[in-house]
């Protein structure tokens, strides 16, 4: 038996205007303990995408369903985390500590004039702990770098207990270095925590190797399976267009020669 | 002396609370705005012979409305809508003055503030405004704090945010409209700015923050309002002037440590 459906789409198309559809009849579903890539140009519809599943946008077309559930009778906002694509060149100068920020993961879960409980400081504590960053705590977030920033809101993700976890371009803005620590964190995540994970990026090498599932996303639905078998150059052509070439990269002992 | 001093001490704990909120979200031109909005309702409320904190609070909540309902509806720049209302509101003021020549003496210690004026009725008004505007902050703070730091967050876990916006400008319509019997039209914005800025030049968290910009608020009404009585000075003015003391100490202090 299949695991159970977290996302799925029916039929959804977006525009802003009816001139310039973004999103054309996207059909997909998204189970439990998926590890799903989406990749795509500039433009394309990727953000749109995200949130329209978040429920920021609402679907000009079609059918939206989370958990089981009509996206408009879908209340459990809390089971999805999302980290936004801009965290890295968010603004220095707010005055806010990264404890503040994680917890700010729980408010949705609380309700009105609600206060935080013992249950919800365990949850941030745990979130924090994960993501690495419980030596922080008391650090402005606009102090720490690009790497360390990503990781609070990513934990301020993980403090609402999602079940999926929606990342959009996470490593922009992130060196070199810090990235492959980034996704060893995202696989161990969905490996040994059980979240299904989904992530948006420009970087094909990085889906093709990290996730287990990609979907290729300009304005429809180019592809969507197993990395290996889809990201060839007939893909990448009707992706990027027909000088798409995918380069290997060299290693970086080869490059040190 | 004494209505003053409680007066002041009121205004000196709800102005930073809604000025933080402001500042944060780069919006600190409002309190202006809303305070020459307040000064066409004084205006409006001699003309009518009607208490003048009436006048001013109705239509600086008004405004605050229609600030809002502008800003959303993005045809207009964020800023601009300000400016539109600011330079809007004085006109009328303007005109309303020219029309009756009457009151000008009295309108005056609405512009620079005034610690003669304030009548026990004033004082009641004052009060217990300024502790709705309270308890509506300590009650909605972590909404508020999250909305501030990060909107499209908030709304994607599921935030009214446009309500918690909304609800923000209107509490800042009215810390305005109550503020400026003892502040003034002209100098009500810098209350409730600078002391935040000053707390901010300490580089901690948001709560802590706060809670400084409150103390340093304090401060400074407490030692305007004093200069004020002895050495009869527009209390607007004096509040203002310690105020950015204790703004060029804190810059000072924590340039050496």
């Amino acid at each position: 038996m299949l695991p159970e459906p977290y996302i799925e789409l029916d039929n959804v198309s977006f525009s802003y205007d009816k001139n310039t559809p973004v999103l054309e009849n996207l059909s997909f579903t998204v189970r439990k303990g998926e590890y799903l890539g989406i990749i795509g140009p500039n433009g394309g519809g990727k953000t749109t995408l995200i949130k329209i599943i978040l429920g920021l946008l609402h679907p000009t077309d079609g059918r939206v369903a989370l958990f089981g559930k009509d996206r408009h009778d879908f209340k459990e906002k809390h089971r999805i985390g999302y980290v936004p694509q801009r965290v890295t060149q968010a603004d220095k100068n707010f005055p806010a500590t990264v404890l503040e920020v994680v917890r700010t993961g729980r408010t949705a879960r609380l309700g009105f004039f609600q206060k935080f409980t013992e249950k919800d400081s365990v949850a941030v504590e745990h979130a924090m702990e994960i993501s690495g960053i419980s030596r922080y705590r008391d650090t402005l977030v606009g102090n720490l770098s690009g790497g360390e920033r990503q990781r609070v809101f990513i934990a301020r993700a993980l403090a609402s207990e999602p079940d999926v976890l929606i990342l959009d371009e996470p490593t922009v803005g992130v060196d070199i270095g810090a990235q492959k620590v980034f996704y060893d964190f995202l696989a161990s995540l969905n490996r040994d925590h059980n979240l299904t994970v989904i992530f948006i990026s420009h970087d094909v090498d990085a889906v093709s190797q990290e996730t287990k599932t990609v979907l290729c996303l300009n304005h429809n639905l180019v592809c969507h399976g197993l990395p290996h078998d889809l990201l060839n150059e007939h893909v990448l052509e009707r992706l990027y267009g027909k000088h798409a070439k995918r380069v290997a990269h060299l290693p970086a002992k080869l490059l040190e020669k | 002396m004494i209505r003053a001093f409680e007066a002041g001490i009121a205004i000196a704990i709800v102005a930073p609370l809604i000025g933080m909120f402001l500042v944060v979200r780069r919006y600190s031109l409002m309190a202006d705005t809303l305070a020459h909005v307040s000064f066409a309702g004084v205006a409006i409320g001699l003309l009518l012979k009607i208490n003048p904190i009436f006048s001013a609070i109705g239509l600086s909540v008004i405004a605050a409305f229609g600030i809002e309902s502008l800003r959303n509806s993005r045809r207009i720049f964020g800023e601009s809508v300000l400016a539109l209302f600011l330079s809007g509101s004085l006109a009328v003021a303007v005109i309303i003055l020219s029309l009756s020549d009457g009151f000008n003496a009295n309108l005056f210690s609405y512009l620079f503030g005034s610690i003669s004026t304030v009548s026990r009725g004033d004082l009641w008004v004052i009060v217990a405004l300024a502790v709705i505007v309270f308890l509506d902050v300590v009650f909605l703070y972590k909404e508020l704090f999250f909305t501030s730091f990060d909107s499209e967050l908030a709304q994607a876990s599921g935030l009214p945010v446009k309500a918690i916006n909304l609800t923000m400008v209107m509490l800042a319509a009215v810390a305005v409209a109550i503020s400026i019997r003892i502040v003034g039209v002209l100098l009500i914005g810098a209350l409730m700015v600078i002391p935040v800025i000053s707390a901010m030049q300490y580089g901690r968290g948001f709560r802590f923050t706060l809670i400084l910009s409150v103390v340093f608020s304090l401060i400074s009404v407490i030692v305007g309002l004093f200069a004020s009585y002895y050495l009869d000075l527009a209390s607007g003015g004096a509040i203002v002037l310690v105020a950015l003391i204790i703004f060029v100490l804190s810059l000072i202090f924590v340039k050496k440590s």
